[in-house]
């Protein structure tokens, strides 16, 4: 049976925060030809199991809950009539930019678009991922599949609970099962501080008595068929930095019931598959200023490009990839590529346009031919973007590898064939410096002026020197 | 009355039954869990051995033979993956390759078709991430691998089909002689009568053996341990690698499995507790500082989930397949090469069977061949579009890791041996076995089975019994 084929400018992978962020940025910048590809029944990805609030304060300027602030993203889908595809998986994404998926409606069907914007994105890590010795009860549930019986289901998982790790769906879901009737007994944190935000440790467990046990770990699992119970144990760094557990510390906790927050992994199948190379620190795509990937015409944004702290950061930095999407099309259509107007059946147009034009078509100084990578020290874990096609203001996002205090955030270019090799570009001081939290810092066009085409940006922290203020 | 009851739904008893469903005889599967291939079938190396392992003479060398040559036509018929992708056991010195010389010797004496040994650059001509430091391998083509708990659905489901009965949660609790045979009691109070018994109790075996009076052997559990990695490690390797047996047995092995993941392990413990299976710290350490020294670019933190098996080893050394009483058969201590014999070990049981005297006629009815339960991902897409177009249901992915459809799901309900929790789904489908462990699909399949088999959403188990999922409704 012949596959349906669908044409638009504009194709998005995901209906998250992300991605109708994304759309809606693609369609206020004049891309009117947009479809949404959603492997759920309704749009909103995980904001929908999110009812809790603290949603919305850098978006809309309130306080909403997951699916209001879904909503009111959804709301604009709808006004602008974008076309969504509900319950439909994506299989492949091409670098010619075909988009294949399924669904009971189209069966396995083909969208041709002239630019496609990754927004699949993350997924939790499964308890397999940690190796914890035991047995394998019932009972064990990453935080969020918790919140999805929960919150959607509407049916409680257990009653005496154990969460391991303290990332904020864990740190939510603490609260969650406590108003639900179940007793928490501890969220366990095997690093010396949480990973979570400091307003949902003040919110979610100070507010209910539920001791968060930093430097500790579950060491076994036991049960036959229901968990009966874990063992946890302190944990210390050994002269190699290996955090292990204390002989000697160990603690059995009964209960029916163990969450894991412990770490969420992009979802790029479909990238890979494309070919597209992950940066290990992210592990999601290694993207330009415009969130475009090392494919033209491939954007990735939200979480599927690296974890954020917030809904709100995801839907802004997907708002970018979007009006990129639309740069690159109404490019393409402005015959950049030779082809007078690039008619939506002419892939290979598209595709030769691309490599034409490259970031050109998008960009603001078309031109002059600007490259340059970032690099970090490692303190500096990583930043998004990872590298820049031309010069102009850019925000870049970054998060550092540990706790840091009273540091200077250095931020030098090496560049090519130039004599003074460690031209220091931005500076910045930090009382303190989290890993659990996001960083940005804004690089303006005159601070590029400085570097050369082909420079490497490092960005590396510096302690501050004692006379500083 | 039935003419034959099989204790213990595993590859082994599951085959047993199936063969004997080619005869006009009444045969019913009593199984402890709530679903079929719970025990080793499901926890275990996947491999069909080459079979220069085992000694000349004994039962194992004999079904690893024969049960190799069956293999391949028996998965064929019942819709098995299986994948001759032939096995290596490397070596690191000169005292290796002496052993890897007795290995070939003893092969050839078992029958095993064309064993050689190569050396080290020949080797990594085969497997290029090999170590540097192997230097020679013994080299298996017959080597192959399959999917053991798709083999032990299918072998009862095809039993099934022909007419087996299948009685779930019934654990043995004693085996009575009456004048016409034997009564089969349940811990539950369930009996059943049966002309003739099978015992294929798994480590259990000895403890059902006993009930009618025979305790002439004793089965001790070895534990395994083994850790799954990520398709993204699958392409490792093509062969089973085994490291050069030593006194401390055959060591961990490296094989990709036939879904394209990489196993590693199995760790070697004999243990008292026939209910252990957990893993350990100590055995996952082992496991990956082995592989590193065979294959040092494998990342074991690719790892998507841990395991542990329990092989139901013998106090014989050998299989213990056996009549201590007329019309009562053992087919105990199946452990390495068990998978691998079972296909030949059914023969022989029916052989038993006849010379006990049971009446083995052919049914003339009998339909070897059972539809492959991973039939829909194997079409094209314009077939699969037929499908969908057909029952859209097969257009709906539940689990996006895997990539398996409702309509692949409602299959495997539909089918004999008709699962009834989340792993049973999970054992059918692959659904929840990818990288995200069910974080995803879990609720909506939870969902489905409630649906199917009319029963509450927090009546739903992972594996039956006391492992439920939910506790009841929120507030």
């Amino acid at each position: 049976m012949a596959e349906r084929v669908f044409e638009y400018d504009l194709a998005v992978i995901g209906g998250g925060p992300a991605g109708m962020s994304a759309a809606c940025a693609a369609y206020e910048n004049g891309v009117k030809s947009v479809v949404i590809i959603e492997r759920e029944d309704a749009l909103g990805g995980i904001l929908k199991q999110c009812i809790h609030c603290g949603f919305g304060l850098e978006l809309f300027g309130e306080e909403l809950t997951g699916p209001e602030f879904a909503g009111r993203l959804a709301a604009k889908v709808r006004e602008y009539g974008i076309d969504c595809m509900l319950s439909s998986m994506v299989l492949a994404v091409d670098r010619s930019l075909n988009v294949t998926a399924t669904s009971a409606a189209n069966g396995i069907f083909t969208v041709r678009a002239k630019a496609v914007i990754l927004a699949m994105g993350c997924r939790e890590r499964p308890r397999g991922a940690l190796n914890t010795p035991g047995t394998r009860p019932s009972g064990i549930f990453t935080a969020g599949t918790a919140q999805r019986y929960v919150n959607i289901d509407g049916y409680m998982p257990g009653k005496k609970v154990v969460i391991l790790g303290s990332g904020d769906i864990g740190l939510i879901m603490a609260r969650r099962m406590t108003l639900e009737g179940a007793k928490v007994e501890a969220v366990c944190e095997v690093m010396p501080y949480s990973g979570g935000l400091a307003r949902n440790i003040e919110q979610c467990l100070n507010d209910f008595g539920i001791p968060l046990l930093l430097s500790h770990t579950v060491t076994e699992i036991r049960g036959r068929e229901r968990l009966e119970g874990v063992t946890i144990a302190r944990v210390e760094a050994g002269a190699d930095g290996v955090r292990r557990p204390v002989a000697g510390s160990e603690r059995f906790i009964a209960c029916d019931t163990l969450l894991l927050s412990v770490g969420l992994i992009p979802e790029n199948e479909l990238t890979v598959n494309c070919g597209i190379g992950l940066c290990p620190a992210t592990k999601g795509a290694a993207v330009s200023q415009d969130r475009e990937t090392e494919v033209p015409g491939i954007y990735a944004c939200g979480n599927v490009l690296h974890v954020h702290d917030l809904a709100d950061f995801a839907a802004v930095e997907a708002a970018l990839a979007g009006r990129a999407a639309a740069g690159r099309i109404k490019g393409l259509r402005g015959g950049g590529c030779g082809s007078g107007g690039g008619s939506a059946s002419d892939g290979g147009c598209a595709s030769d346009g691309v490599r034409g034009c490259g970031g050109v078509c998008a960009g603001d100084n078309a031109g002059e031919e600007f490259r340059a990578v970032f690099e970090t020290d490692g303190q500096v874990r990583y930043t998004v973007p990872q590298r820049l096609t031309r010069r102009c203001d850019v925000k870049v996002y970054f998060r550092v590898s540990g706790i840091f205090e009273r540091v200077s955030l250095e931020v030098r270019a090496t560049s090519v064939g130039r004599g003074d090799e460690n031209n220091l570009i931005f500076t910045k001081k930090y009382i303190k410096l989290t890993p659990g939290t996001m960083q940005t810092v804004t690089l303006t066009s005159e601070m590029l002026e400085k570097c050369d085409s082909g420079a490497v940006i490092r960005f590396s922290l510096v302690p501050q020197r004692r006379d500083d203020k | 009355m039935y003419d034959v009851a099989v204790i213990g739904a595993g590859v082994t008893g599951g085959l047993i039954a199936r063969k004997l469903t080619s005869y006009k005889l009444n045969i019913c599967i009593l199984e402890a869990e709530n679903d079929v291939g719970c025990g080793a079938s499901s926890a275990n190396s996947a491999i069909v051995h080459a079979g220069f392992d085992a000694k000349p003479g004994t039962l194992k060398a004999r079904f690893n033979v024969e049960g190799s040559r069956m293999m391949e036509r028996v998965c064929a018929e019942l819709g098995v993956k299986y994948k001759r992708n032939g096995s290596l056991v490397i070596g690191f010195s000169e005292e290796d390759r002496k052993t890897l010389g007795e290995l070939l010797e003893r092969g050839r004496k078992n029958g095993v078709e064309g064993l050689y040994i190569a050396g080290g650059d020949e080797v990594r001509a085969l497997e290029p991430e090999l170590s540097g430091d192997v230097t020679c391998a013994l080299v298996a083509p017959t080597g192959a691998i399959i999917c053991p708990y798709e083999l032990a659905v299918s072998a009862a489901g095809n039993a099934m089909d022909n007419g087996a009965e299948l009685m779930l949660n019934f654990r043995v609790s004693s085996v009575t002689v009456t004048p016409d045979g034997f009564s089969v009691g349940a811990e539950d109070g369930r009996r059943v009568a049966a002309r003739r018994v099978i015992n294929c109790a798994g480590v259990y075996a000895d403890r059902v053996a006993a009930t009618c009076g025979d305790d002439s052997f004793r089965i001790r559990p070895r534990r395994g341990e083994y850790m799954l990695l990520d398709k993204s490690a699958g392409g490792m390797c093509s062969h089973t690698v085994f490291r050069t047996p030593t006194a401390m047995g055959k060591g961990i092995l490296i094989t990709p499995t036939v879904d394209g993941n990489l196993l590693l392990g199995p760790t070697s413990e004999d243990i008292d507790d026939k209910d252990d299976l957990s893993v350990t710290r100590g055995g996952l350490e082992r496991i990956a500082e082995q592989v590193k020294r065979e294959m040092p670019r494998v990342d074991t933190g690719a790892v998507i989930t841990s395991f542990c098996g329990l092989r139901a080893v013998g106090n014989t050394g050998d299989f213990i397949i056996n009549e201590p009483l007329r019309g009562f058969v053992n087919v105990a201590a199946i452990e390495s090469p068990g998978l691998t014999s079972s296909p030949a070990i059914a023969e022989y049981v029916a052989e038993i069977l006849e010379n006990s005297g049971l009446k083995m006629e052919n049914n003339g009815k009998y339909d070897p061949e059972h539809r492959p339960l991973h039939w829909f991902r194997e079409l094209g897409d314009s077939e699969k579009n037929e499908v969908i177009a057909r029952d859209p249901s097969y257009g709906r992915v539940v689990c996006r890791c895997e990539g398996v459809t409702e309509g692949e799901i409602l299959y495997a309900i539909s089918q004999n041996p008709r699962p009834s929790d989340l792993d049973g789904v999970k054992r059918r489908t692959r659904a929840q076995m990818g990288r995200c462990q069910g974080g995803f699909c879990s609720p909506y399949i939870v969902k489905i089975l409630s649906d199917r088999l009319g029963i509450p959403f927090e009546a739903v188990t992972k594996s039956g019994g006391g492992s439920y999922i939910n506790v009841g409704r929120t507030k």
